[in-house]
């Protein structure tokens, strides 16, 4: 019988000398095997004393365990050799470009829309829509605006016949929906206009966002209160605003208002005209014919009205300096709004 | 209305900046559009008397002069005006100076003769747009003081962009009256004290039309000197309120509608036949207006006759047969009021926009008409001499423009403007805009002035008010209101999904016209009753557009010229057609493909990466109609369309609102003609097709092993895979829970003309497991189906 502890020097040897997993293997069953030289070893126990037989077996347990350790230790080297190549071996240079389907992208005037509306609705408002075609009535007559009144010839129109037009302005959706409805209303209604006017700074088409609102007590201060807030909080900035007394007949008191220039911050620049301010939407308290016109008691109720110009908080928001552009359909130009 | 400052302060001067006076202007809704200065920088140009005038020795055209600027010796200054004669003053600028338009005056030889300086015409100081030679200045110019001293240059011209409400402040006199309002200051207008008649000579004035014109007022002036020039400082306030000078009696009246907002006119008093008669025209009475075109009246047009003819468009503009001539020696001047309902309108009819008309439209004073033929006679008596008849003033009180008193609620004042204004406050702005104020309680009524044609109702009366008191001045307050949730139908998702599904796809939105050249559109719209614009603004924005292709194809050209070669563009707009008369607007999504199905990318070579095809755009389709929540309802049919080439396009047929799309290859014919290049893929559905009128519903989900067998068929090339499937899942019936087509490929050989479909069908129960006797005896009668209905044979 081998001393244990030249048993064990051997695995030692053994293991350490084993290349690969395979002889490190043999070298277990060498060792550990069923007819391995440690098992054998605890075969022949029974060939000593009974008395000394718990402190041999304990020892050739003890050497298998060592062996065991060792071969194990010298299986993980191995294994961590192994994986090291195939780690290698799978590197990628992950500086390439992703691959699949590139996005495209959203109109910046559609965005804009997105963004104006997402404030109103924030505030109860609703959207609706109304026809580009219109007639006569609803684009001017119900609107204050008789036949031959100046406001009309500033209105640079598109005719289809003696009664239909396109829309010059989206504020014919109040009437359509004051028509069907009865306060309390709050519409905002988003759209496309058209004035037949083309050059550096007209386009014939055009896209509006009217709002109004009507209930008992909705007052001018209202108005004020509720522009400021969603002209500050459309730039995210605690702009400046001004009303400015104006005319539209559809309104009284009337108003345009201004920001404080977001180019420029007010100092005065090339796009502000050296003002500081930029004329930004017109508004008013609608007109109590208005009201009339659609069978809604102007003592009872009040109301207030606001039109703005998408393209021109499109430009201003992202800084576009030519109006022409939203119309070219550029993918230079649409890309940087995906 | 453009004005000088200067002139403004001659009637009320508030003692502020230009600045604050634009600013304060602004702020009262009188939008300030520019401020210039009066005229550019002239120094270095004086006042100088030509003493001398001595022919040039070396140059016919050439005169050399000897002038007196102020200096112990005169200066020897060539010339080369044609009007250079001794003893007239005029305007040299010295050596040293620069003029305007970037001249340098240096001492300088002229043809070998010294010349220190140069002798200016009006144009060459920027004081006229064309002069004939130099600028003849009054007697009353002292040789040696500055120029821009003298005719007051260091002035401004402020352009404001009125309202059409505030005709009132369409003269300097309405300019003033605002800015003593806002100032509280008093304003003086200067004398216009009647002028005597000197002769009896007086016309007979008859008033056909009094609701057209209540009242006219005219006179007869006789023996002017028509010829007699417009004074310097007056053609000087021409200028800076923007109007030419074009002759003394014309530049007159001009002045008087400037000063007071008073539209005037002067007929040549020996070319009128009779008296004056106010009166609206005959049917297809002509008309040789001053501008030379002869326009046709039609029975709403009011005239300015006399015994024969028309003489004046009235309130618009004046005949030619009477016009003021050079040999003009009688006048009768004319001073009216014409209703704005007439006038509105009317001009624009006849293409024409003046002065005249611009005012009557929106309101002239009524009460002025008088004052200002004094005025106009006495400048013309000082300019023009001649002799003054009595004023004629024909008027109908009953037609007058009523003053109605508008009553004003404190209550409603504060419950609309958001805040209460002191009483006396408010009585107080009220009678400083000239209105007659009458407190009664906690109301006051109010009775606008001649002037303020914009004062009808309570609500006007409370803008001027805020107006006055300032609308920064009042509060602003937060909206309140119930805050109520309102249903969220499943439908108002709808169009943010549609575009983000074709954002995700790749495509970029676009945003076309909604007109288009009609030419161009009917290679789109066969059958369509389009709708075309009565004054487009050119050709290739003629016709609404009745499909929203030609627009994504010019999107397409346009990014094509710029290099671009693989485009996926959509829109969501409206169509416009006719249908019974009726103008019909319906929303569509469309949408065009070109280039590449994939981006260019590393890893991918071309056959990986073809370009588009009709199957691709198909596969946007159908993400889109899946929005509807009924993808199984819609079906693609083999149909033509006049823009789609045959045999690559279908009609997209919905269950519920039958034809709702197409989808195709571009025409050869069409993709020709633009000039489109490689294939390019069109698609359309109506927007109300993809609704979703209900939230999903779920299914139960079966409980039992499904089970997938695999049928490929032989068929005629030109079957069409569609019907098979229809035919499959007819057979199949509830136990078909999946069909997919996995392959198809054309055959060769033997089998040419014919191609292989290959289906996987899974089948599954919700009660129990299929045996595979069921699969099989299931799958016979689907292969039987199949190969009866559409001569086909099953694939080994
Ligand atoms: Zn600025």
């Amino acid at each position: 019988m081998q001393r244990l502890e030249d048993l064990v020097d051997e695995a030692l040897t053994a293991t350490t000398s084993a290349n690969d997993l395979r002889s490190l293997d043999d070298v277990r069953v060498r060792f550990l095997g069923k007819k391995g030289l440690l098992t054998e070893q605890l075969k022949q126990l029974g060939r000593l004393p009974e008395t000394e037989r718990p402190t041999a077996g304990q020892a050739i347990n003890d050497a298998k365990q060592t062996v065991q350790t060792l071969i194990e230790s010298r299986r993980a080297q191995f294994q961590a050799a192994t994986l090291d190549e195939k780690l290698a071996a799978e590197a990628i240079d992950v500086t390439l470009p992703g691959r699949g389907q590139a996005g495209g992208g959203l109109h910046p005037v559609t965005q804009t829309l997105d963004r104006i509306e997402a404030l109103f609705t924030q505030a109860g408002f609703e959207v609706a829509e109304g026809p580009e075609i219109e007639d006569t009535f609803h684009n001017f007559e119900a609107l204050n605006i008789p036949a031959n009144h100046p406001a009309r010839a500033m209105h640079d129109t598109f005719y289809i016949d003696e009664q239909r037009l396109l829309r010059t302005h989206t504020s014919p959706v109040q009437i359509h929906v004051m028509e069907q409805r009865r306060p309390p209303l709050r519409i905002i209604a988003p759209g496309r206009v058209y004035r037949c006017d083309s050059d550096v700074t007209h386009t014939p088409m055009f896209h509006q966002v009217e709002g109004f609102m009507v209930d008992e007590r909705v007052s001018f201060a209202d108005l004020k209160g509720m522009l400021n807030d969603f002209l500050r909080a459309f730039f995210e900035r605690d702009l400046d605003v001004r009303f400015r007394p104006s005319y539209f007949p559809f309104t009284e008191p009337s108003a345009e208002v201004d920001i404080q220039c977001v180019i420029c911050g007010g100092a005065g620049c090339r796009v502000c005209k050296q003002s500081g301010w930029l004329e930004i939407m017109g508004c008013g308290m609608i007109h109590p014919q208005v009201l009339a016109n659609v069978g809604i008691d102007s003592e009872r109720y009040t109301g207030f009205a606001f039109g703005l110009g998408v393209e021109r908080m499109a430009m201003l928001r992202h800084g576009v300096n030519d109006l022409r552009l939203f119309f070219e359909n550029d993918l230079r130009f649409l890309r940087q709004f995906s | 209305m453009k004005f000088s400052v200067a002139w403004l302060r001659e009637w009320v001067d508030p003692g502020i900046t230009i600045e604050q006076l634009v600013a304060q202007l602004t702020m009262a809704g009188l939008e300030v559009d520019s401020v210039e200065p009066a005229a550019a920088s002239s120094d270095g140009v004086v006042v100088g008397r030509v003493v001398s005038v001595d022919r040039h020795p070396d140059a016919d055209k050439l005169t050399v002069c000897r002038v007196d600027v102020g200096a112990p010796e005169p200066l020897q200054i060539v010339c080369g005006a044609a009007n250079v004669r001794a003893g007239i003053l005029v305007p040299a600028a010295l050596t040293g100076a620069r003029l305007p338009n970037g001249m340098a005056i240096k001492k300088a030889k002229l043809r070998g003769v010294e010349s220190s300086g140069m002798l200016c015409s009006a144009v060459e100081l920027g004081l006229a747009d064309s002069s004939d030679g130099l600028l003849e200045l009054p007697d009353d110019a002292v040789p040696g003081v500055s120029l821009t001293g003298y005719l007051r240059l260091d002035d401004h011209c402020i352009e404001v962009d009125l309202t059409p409400n505030r005709a009132d402040c369409l003269s300097v006199a309405g300019i003033a009256r605002e800015v003593g309002v806002l100032n509280k200051l008093a304003v003086a207008s200067p004398e216009m004290a009647p002028v005597v008649a000197t002769i009896k000579d007086s016309v007979v004035v008859d008033i056909d039309a009094p609701q057209a014109c209540p009242r006219y007022v005219g006179r007869v002036i006789k023996g002017i000197n028509a010829q007699a020039g417009t004074p310097m400082w007056l053609r000087e306030r021409l200028r800076r309120s923007g109007v030419r000078s074009i002759s003394a009696v014309v530049d007159v009246t001009n002045y008087v509608l400037l000063e007071l907002g008073q539209p005037m006119h002067a007929f040549d008093l020996d070319r009128l036949d009779g008296g004056i008669r106010i009166r609206y025209a005959r049917a297809s009475e002509t008309l040789t207006l001053l501008d030379g075109q002869t326009i046709t009246l039609d029975d709403n047009a009011l005239v300015i006759a006399d015994r024969q003819q028309a003489q004046a468009l009235a309130g618009i503009m004046g005949g030619q047969a009477s016009a003021v001539s050079d040999n003009t020696a009688n006048i009768f001047l004319e001073s009216a009021f014409f209703s704005p309902d007439v006038i509105a309108g009317r001009a624009r009819k006849h293409g024409l926009h003046t002065d005249s008309s611009h005012r009557f439209e929106r309101g002239v004073d009524p009460g002025l008409a008088r004052t200002a033929i004094e005025r106009a006679t006495a400048l013309l008596l000082d300019i023009v001499g001649g002799q003054a008849g009595p004023v004629i003033e024909v008027v109908i009180d009953s037609e007058l423009p009523a003053r109605r008193a508008v009553t004003l609620r404190a209550s409603r004042l504060e419950q609309l403007l958001g805040m209460s204004i002191p009483a006396d406050e408010v009585t107080d702005i009220l009678r400083r805009l000239g209105m007659d104020v009458r407190e009664e309680g906690a109301q006051w009524k109010v009775t606008p002035p001649g002037f303020r044609f914009d004062i009808a109702i309570e609500a006007d009366l409370i803008e001027e008010v805020a107006r006055i008191y300032g609308y920064n001045e009042l509060p602003k307050t937060p909206l309140t209101g119930k805050l109520t949730l309102v249903p969220r139908p499943e439908e108002a998702r709808r169009p943010a999904a549609i575009r983000q599904i074709l954002v995700d796809r790749g495509y970029f939105e676009a945003i076309t016209y909604s007109f288009v050249n009609a030419q161009l559109q009917a290679s789109f719209t066969a059958g369509a009753r389009t709708i075309a614009l009565a004054n487009p603004i050119s050709d290739d924005m003629s016709e609404m557009r009745a499909s929203l292709w030609p627009g994504l194809l010019q999107a397409l050209i346009y990014n094509q010229n710029r290099q671009q070669s693989r485009m996926r563009f959509f829109e969501i707009g409206l169509k416009y057609s006719l249908q019974d008369n009726e103008v019909k607007e319906e929303k569509y999504v469309s949408g065009v493909v070109a280039g590449s199905r994939y981006p260019e990318q590393w890893g991918m070579d071309r056959n990986a990466n073809p370009d588009v095809d009709f199957y691709d755009a198909k596969g946007d389709m159908e993400a889109l109609l899946a929005l509807s929540g009924r993808p199984g309802d819609f079906r693609f049919e083999t149909a033509e369309h006049p823009a789609l080439q045959p045999g690559r396009a279908a009609r997209v047929v919905s269950a519920i609102d039958g034809a709702v799309g197409w989808i195709g290859d571009v025409h050869p014919a069409i993709a020709r003609k633009l000039g489109l290049v490689g294939r390019v893929v069109l698609f359309e559905i109506a927007a109300a097709a993809l609704r979703c009128e209900s939230a999903a519903r779920f299914a139960e989900l079966s409980k039992f092993p499904a089970i997938r067998r695999d049928l490929a068929f032989i068929v005629d090339g030109r079957t069409e895979a569609g019907a098979l499937r229809d035919t499959i899942a007819n057979v199949a019936g509830d136990a078909l829970v999946d069909l997919q087509l996995f392959d198809v490929f054309h055959m060769k050989g033997l089998d040419s003309g014919k191609k292989s479909l290959a289906f996987g069908l899974t089948v599954q129960e919700f009660s129990r497991t299929l045996t595979d006797r069921e699969v099989d005896s299931l799958m016979e009668q689907v292969v039987a189906a199949v190969s009866g209905k559409h001569n086909a044979k099953l694939r080994d």
